[in-house]
């Protein structure tokens, strides 16, 4: 029995309402727990910051795409080596890290749980593979789904039922966490090299359209009572103008009917909310969007905030990419995946000085600041498309203090900065809030119970900081701010020491989360007679080579769920 | 059930057997019947270690002693091989040749490196092989004879595959360009010979004639201008091209600049239509090395661990160029065969350092190791993780047992590994 005390530190947990106060916590054999004995071992956390380990809801960190982007550019790499130590593999970064790189550099910032937001189902076992090798942090993947033949199929024959119970078997199929929406009936368009824009355009060949796609998957959410919302990229990314189908998507699950958490979390809105009619014109949509999600309840967002840096887009948009791909010239990755989805990589700068980078920049922040709840904006940079998940702390320096984003809106292209409402919002983020979109509201969301607090009973997932809660100027001090969240001084993961001063102390094999929704046996019966007689037509694989088997995940974490279907 | 022959992944196949040989193997192709009934042929039944310039039986654990000796002595050794294990056997490898400061390179190093190089200047443009079978109606295959190579890439998912969109061969058009008529381009609607090491000239041209410039020559690599024009016109006027391209692009002259070219040519006409591009790559898992090695060290192939981060810098780090600079002193070969494949110059410079093989059969490899280490046969003998040419991964299921004594690559690896962190300790 392993017992450890975290005496002293100034705690923020927001999920417990405990908000800087000075406080024990006890962990027992990788929990957390009332008491410990006197015997357990202390870590003395005066003068610091304590909090639950972080939680990041949207950051492409494995599978097919990821890989052919660390494939595609080792100049991405060269330049950040990871050199192996006494407990440390060795590896790269930059924007793309290599696996083993990626679970230490999470850990050194606290982070302790991370989702890979979309992975194709047909290469999901590569996912896996992956996410088997990242090491400290829990993990999971949400699976592609809006553009699926089979999904597509039961929508337009209504079978909503039907539709349940593949989403049901497709999320055990894959050891997937929540069901992704990516351009919904785009990519399938990508096939001839078109594109789905607004919600109620046609889908080639399916006559369905994105509205019902959206719609009918948000319904099978609710029915299989899955932890997550639907977890949704809306069509038109990148295009000015597009905060409108953004608010459109968001409004047309409205009335369906949810259980405790939202319905729908919309993702990464910088890239959909533009205002304006081209390039020169571009807008920021985030007072909009914001005034939305202030007003509703069944929706959240992330901002997927930009950084100024070399990036690496990614995303399951094929046509998204390709007309980014068109105004940067640089190198583009475009991989379609069979009768699902499709993926697009393209390498590009983000620079103070370009108008419409400037323009995204402020829109992500004025997304965080202007939303008022902070339980419904969660901290990304949708990683490493915004930037890099390492550029976490810049972004935190940015939330808490409007010096230092004054300090940056002065570098920025003059014209941006004009037309951006970013200079007249003073709100900072205060510690509590930064705890609340790195960790509570994230775990809340994605129905983590054990993640994302510090009472009773959650996993011994915690950050401590070199921060001076009650003494610390957060607002002139940022830089400190920044400082402390890029090097944690300890982080724990189950309860074990993996990091301390900023830097891994012990590497540890982290969970695969995976929901398994529970369906009646006769619909899932006559589901699975309708896919195995199928799958040959639409597959170049075999069914029973389709399933990832449990065994195949190192440390597997089912999550189950009552279905109503 | 899972072929493990090429790259195609072929996973339809039907086995019969007694719990120790395979009988037969229905659906597949004749070299893929033949690889699964002859698995007793030429086996290695015992790990041997040479002595007094002969190979002898030792016991399992002597083979690991001296191989991880081997290994922890030398200071520039190579773990070579790769593509024809499972990927949890590569991931091994990584590992391996981190603890012990070494070069991992796998085959692609000889046969589609260049591909890479090219996609890393240009991008890729491509999908998987089932979105082709439902969709193209141009399919070319350049540089590559699939009829001998990937018997059934074909039938699975080109011409004579039916999908969604395209259900008979008559809505397919296929053009082969090659310098000879092959088999495969027997079956072309189109077949265009092209002068040998007209690649770069003739994508080039392509290039040009789809954005519509004029070509000013009469003739492109021995192709006349107006069947350039043709072929530039087929490509532009397809609702979904797929190019296929062998080593026919990436080891005639030129290398990684005709596929720089292939790669730019399909991005280019994406801008018309709806254009992919898919390299033919040979060995089952040789896509899976590459992929394991990116995401373990960020780089596909050539991986220099020997500053104890990944370096990667072909023609430096590549195997056969460093054998050749005489600087490799030891080499781990698995499931591969080097002494055949590599040029003349490293071949002579292998056959005078220490190498130690993980192989089932007697190979020209093995007769030169120091120590050779019977393996199971992937697919056949032990299960594991691969991955198609167009990085779909399969699960490739163990059918019957290995010959007694004999392990698995991952087994044997992580022996050694052990093996190797004892040592290390005790220094």
């Amino acid at each position: 029995m392993s017992e450890l005390l975290v005496k002293n530190g100034y705690v923020f947990d927001p999920l417990n309402g405990i908000e800087g106060d000075k406080l024990d916590i006890s962990v027992r054999n990788g929990k957390i727990v009332e008491r410990v004995s006197r015997r357990a071992r202390v870590l003395n956390a005066s003068g610091m910051t304590v909090m639950p380990g972080g939680v990041d809801i949207h950051s492409h960190i494995a599978g097919s795409k990821a890989n052919c982007a660390r494939m595609m550019r080792p100049e991405d790499h060269s330049k950040d080596p990871e050199t192996k130590t006494k407990h440390t593999r060795c590896g790269v970064g930059h924007t793309i890290p290599s696996v083993f790189t990626t679970g230490y550099r999470y850990a050194r910032m606290g982070y302790t749980t991370v989702f890979e937001p979309a992975t194709p189902p047909l290469k999901t076992r590569h996912t896996h593979e992956e996410l088997n090798d990242i090491p400290i942090i829990d993990k999971g993947c949400f699976t592609l789904f809006g553009n699926n033949w089979f999904v597509m199929e039961y929508i337009k024959q209504g079978r909503i039922n039907e539709l349940a119970a593949y989403v049901a078997w497709m999320l055990e199929a894959t050891k997937g966490y929540a069901i992704k929406i990516v351009n919904p009936g785009g990519i399938e368009a990508w096939r001839w090299g078109r594109n789905v824009r607004r919600l109620d355009d046609v889908v080639p060949n399916f006559d369905v359209t994105p509205r019902e796609i959206v719609r009918a998957l948000c319904q099978v959410n609710s029915l299989l009572n899955l932890p997550h919302a639907v977890h949704v990229h809306p069509n038109g990314l990148a295009e000015p103008g597009n905060y409108q189908t953004t608010i459109d998507t968001m409004e047309c699950v409205h009335d369906i009917p949810t259980r405790e958490h939202p319905l729908i979390h919309v993702t990464h809105v910088q890239f959909t909310g533009r205002k304006g009619w081209a390039w020169p014109d571009v807008r920021s949509g985030a007072p909009e969007i914001a005034d939305y999600v202030n007003t509703h309840d069944h929706v959240s967002i992330d901002p997927g905030q930009l950084i100024f840096t070399n990036v690496t887009w990614m995303t399951a948009d094929g046509p998204a990419m390709f007309a980014l791909f068109k105004l940067t010239k640089t190198k583009w990755f475009n991989a379609d995946v069979e009768s699902e989805t499709g993926a697009g990589v393209v390498s590009a700068t983000y620079k103070k000085g370009n108008y419409v980078n400037a323009i995204q920049w402020g829109i992500g922040l004025e997304l965080a600041l202007l939303v008022k709840d902070p339980w419904k904006v969660f901290l990304t940079t949708d990683h490493p498309n915004g930037g890099p998940f390492t550029a976490y702390p810049r972004v935190i320096s940015w939330l808490v203090s409007n010096g230092a984003r004054q300090k940056l809106l002065d570098k920025i292209n003059k014209t941006a900065k004009r037309r951006l409402n970013l200079p007249g919002i003073d709100r900072e983020y205060s510690l509590h809030e930064i705890a609340t979109v790195t960790r509570a509201a994230t775990a809340r969301s994605l129905g983590l119970s054990s993640k994302g607090h510090l009472g009773a009973g959650a996993d011994a997932d915690i950050a401590i900081y070199n921060i001076d809660a009650p003494k610390l100027d957060l607002s002139k001090e940022y830089k400190a701010v920044k400082k402390a969240f890029a090097r944690a001084a300890f982080t724990l993961k189950g309860g074990r020491v993996v990091v301390k001063n900023g830097e891994v102390a012990q590497s540890v094999q982290g969970r695969t989360f995976w929901t398994k929704p529970e369906v009646s046996a006769e619909t899932m019966g006559a589901v699975t007679k309708e896919l195995e007689s199928k799958f040959d037509d639409y597959y170049s694989i075999r069914f029973a080579n389709y399933p990832i088997e449990e065994q195949y995940l190192t440390a597997s974490q089912v999550i189950s769920t009552k279905g109503e279907v | 059930m899972v072929c493990t022959f090429c790259a195609s992944g072929c996973d339809d196949l039907q086995i019969t057997h007694d719990g120790r040989r395979v009988e037969s193997a229905r659906n597949g192709c004749a070299i893929s019947v033949s690889r699964f009934t002859s698995t007793g042929q030429s086996r290695i039944s015992k790990p041997l270690v040479r002595t007094k310039g002969v190979l002898r039986p030792v016991t399992f654990g002597k083979a690991i002693d001296r191989t991880a000796r081997i290994l922890s002595n030398a200071r520039y050794p190579l773990l070579y091989g790769w593509s024809q294990t499972s990927c949890e056997a590569i991931s091994k490898g990584v590992e391996l040749a981190e603890l012990v400061g070494g070069l991992i390179d796998n085959t692609t190093t000889s046969c589609h490196g260049p591909t890479i190089l090219g996609v890393q200047d240009v991008g890729e443009a491509t999908c998987t092989l089932g979105e082709v079978r439902h969709s193209a109606d141009l399919v070319i295959y350049w540089g590559c004879n699939p009829i001998h190579s990937h018997p059934h890439h074909t039938t699975r998912f080109t011409i004579f595959s039916k999908g969604r969109f395209r259900r008979t061969r008559k809505e397919r058009k296929l053009v082969v360009v090659d310098v000879r008529r092959t088999d495969t381009a027997k079956l072309a609607d189109r077949f265009i010979q092209i002068q040998p090491n007209g690649d770069y000239e003739l994508l080039t041209a392509l290039r040009v004639a789809a954005k519509g410039e004029e070509i000013e020559q009469d003739s492109i690599a021995g192709v006349p201008t107006e069947t350039v024009e043709e072929l530039a016109e087929m490509m532009t006027d397809c609702e979904f091209g797929a190019l296929f391209f062998g080593l026919g692009i990436t080891m005639t002259a030129g290398k990684h600049r005709n596929t720089e070219a292939a790669l730019a040519l399909v991005r280019d006409l994406n801008y018309l239509t709806k254009f992919v591009i898919i390299p033919m790559r040979g060995w089952f898992n040789v896509t899976g090395a590459n992929e394991v090695t990116t995401w373990q060290t960020g780089y596909p192939y050539a991986v220099d661990l020997t500053q104890g981060y990944p370096r990667f810098n072909p023609g430096d780090t590549s195997a056969i160029d460093a054998v050749t600079r005489g600087e490799v002193d030891a080499a781990l070969v698995v499931a591969s065969d080097p002494v055949s494949h590599f040029p003349g110059a490293a071949v002579k410079h292998l056959l005078g350092i220490p190498i130690v093989s993980l192989e089932p059969k007697m190979t020209p490899t093995t007769e030169a190791s120091e120590v050779v280490i019977p393996s199971a046969i992937l697919g056949i003998e032990a299960s594991g993780t691969i991955y198609r040419i167009d990085g779909v991964p399969l699960e490739a299921r163990k059918v019957v047992n290995p010959p007694p004594g004999v392990r698995s690559d991952v087994e044997i690896l992580d022996a050694i590994i052990k093996r190797v962190k004892r040592q290390g300790r005790r220094r």
